[in-house]
């Protein structure tokens, strides 16, 4: 028996700062998307004209916006600060290139991987190719996305950068981008905590918290 | 196990944080940085997004204008015009006799009728707005630049926001970013015409980098502080009472 770190202080300090943030962006953001449940295309859109979807939400005209801006912008700028801190220190440590960055035969191979097992020794300390793809999926394409399209819902923010919206075609064009992405988000969530729960979910809760599991020697 | 050193890093990293802090908190409050309705913990998230917009908009950049043929045609109205007699029979003569009292921190307090904004230099721009809610227009905005109206009275260097008051109870104000800001219309019209009701007749605050209801409607009076602690509850407009940040750049 001998105790070992599957995950460093800083990537278990970052998730879960990341987990707290991006619990409050989805309460505030579900608080901010019914005040007006309908998603357009291009610069404006408006009751009373054409839309691209219609959620089937309630429309909650009583003001839930009003928090829900103001705690999304406070856990977006939480999350950001993670973020920036973990992919900084990730660039540094080459934890990014080493573990994160898939490699052509992990595109092939990836589907392979989406199989929940419990942790096999030292094989099981590296990301699996699905792991890759999603992790790095998420923390290089999501995050980004979301980031650019709420700043270019700005009017401040595109007035010094107006690049930033006019390259996803308008202001409502960016608003249903982030929809779409924070969708995509959610559904790397669903995926993510059934792996975690279908693949052993107390040492992979450990793993993440105190960073240290027990692994027997030979039993791979 | 935690070492000595590594107690000692902690500690001075921790302390040189909080002094870092402090002294963020002390320039921030000079240089404006600081918005009225800071409190709490959402006041903190408030204060590093008004910081970080007015930092990336030092050199005031323009909203994003349109073409004419970008104009919306579906234009909501969001609420009805004030229900007072004072505005009904303001309404009902074209608001010949409205004026709008400036007054405050300026050197020759004034109030102009409509026919008087008129004469003053006039700006039309395209602009886009959203509202709060999620929704948004294009449209044209008529008016005189909020800065040639603080021109004319002399606005004291003390300066550092205009309040707003209008018919229907609502106040606003804005720093004097926004207030020097060549997009900053005391609109008067609207899309070639004059200024419909429901978009805030006689004359509405149009202010193009922030949400709409910044925009208040139904102007009666303006006036220059120092300070936005003794206006009001203090949080600088009636919009945080209700649940809705000052700043509202997004």
């Amino acid at each position: 028996m001998r105790a070992i770190e599957p995950h460093s202080a800083l990537v278990r300090l970052t998730h879960w700062t990341t987990v707290a943030s991006v619990a409050a962006l989805f309460v505030s953001g579900v608080a901010i998307l019914l005040a007006h449940p309908r998603l357009y295309w291009g610069e404006t859109g408006a009751l009373g004209g054409p839309s691209l979807i219609d959620l089937p939400l309630p429309m909650l005209l009583t003001g839930q916006s009003g928090w829900g801006r103001s705690l999304h912008f406070l856990a977006a700028w939480v999350s950001v600060a993670t973020g920036a801190v973990y992919v900084a220190a990730s660039l540094r440590s080459g934890h990014l290139r080493r573990d994160l960055l898939p490699s052509a035969s992990d595109l092939r191979g990836a589907l392979a991987h989406v199989r929940p097992h419990p942790p096999r020794g030292d094989a099981d300390l590296a990301y699996n190719p699905a792991q890759r793809l999603a992790y790095f999926g998420v923390v290089m394409l999501l995050f980004p996305v979301l980031i650019w399209t709420g700043l270019a819902m700005s009017p401040a923010v595109t007035s010094a950068v107006p690049f930033l919206v006019d390259v996803v075609g308008g202001q409502q064009s960016a608003r249903t981008v982030h929809f779409a992405a924070a969708c995509a988000l959610v559904l790397f969530l669903v995926g993510h905590i059934a792996m975690v729960v279908l693949s052993g979910f107390r040492v992979r809760m450990r793993g993440m918290i105190s960073g240290r599991r027990a692994i027997t020697e030979g039993r791979a | 196990m935690i070492s000595r050193r590594r107690l000692i890093t902690t500690g001075l990293t921790a302390a040189a944080g909080v002094a870092g802090l402090g002294v963020a908190a002390r320039l921030a409050s000079r240089y404006g940085l600081v918005p009225p309705d800071h409190g709490g913990l959402y006041g903190a998230g408030e204060t590093i997004t008004y910081a970080a917009h007015r930092l990336l908009t030092l050199h005031q950049p323009l909203a994003r204008e349109f073409d004419r043929s970008q104009i919306s045609r579906v234009i909501p109205v969001n609420g009805d015009p004030p229900q007072t007699d004072a505005y009904q029979r303001l309404s009902r003569r074209n608001f010949e006799d409205w004026r709008l009292q400036v007054d405050g921190l300026v050197a020759r307090p004034s109030s102009f009728s409509l026919a008087e904004l008129r004469r003053l230099p006039m700006r039309s721009h395209i602009t886009h707005q959203a509202c709060e809610e999620g929704w948004s227009f294009i449209a044209e905005w008529i008016g005189v630049p909020l800065s040639e109206v603080l021109t004319h009275v002399g606005v004291s260097p003390r300066a550092r926001f205009v309040v707003f008051y209008a018919f229907d109870d609502f106040w606003e104000s804005i720093d004097m970013a926004d207030a020097w800001h060549p997009q900053t219309l005391l609109a008067y019209g609207m899309n070639g015409g004059a200024l419909p009701a429901g978009h805030g007749a006689p004359v509405r605050l149009r202010v193009t980098r922030q949400l709409g209801y910044k925009s208040i409607k139904y102007l009666t009076q303006l006036t220059v502080v120092d300070s936005l602690a003794d206006v009001g509850d203090g949080l600088g407009s009636g919009a945080p009472s209700a649940g809705y940040s000052w700043y509202a750049g997004i």
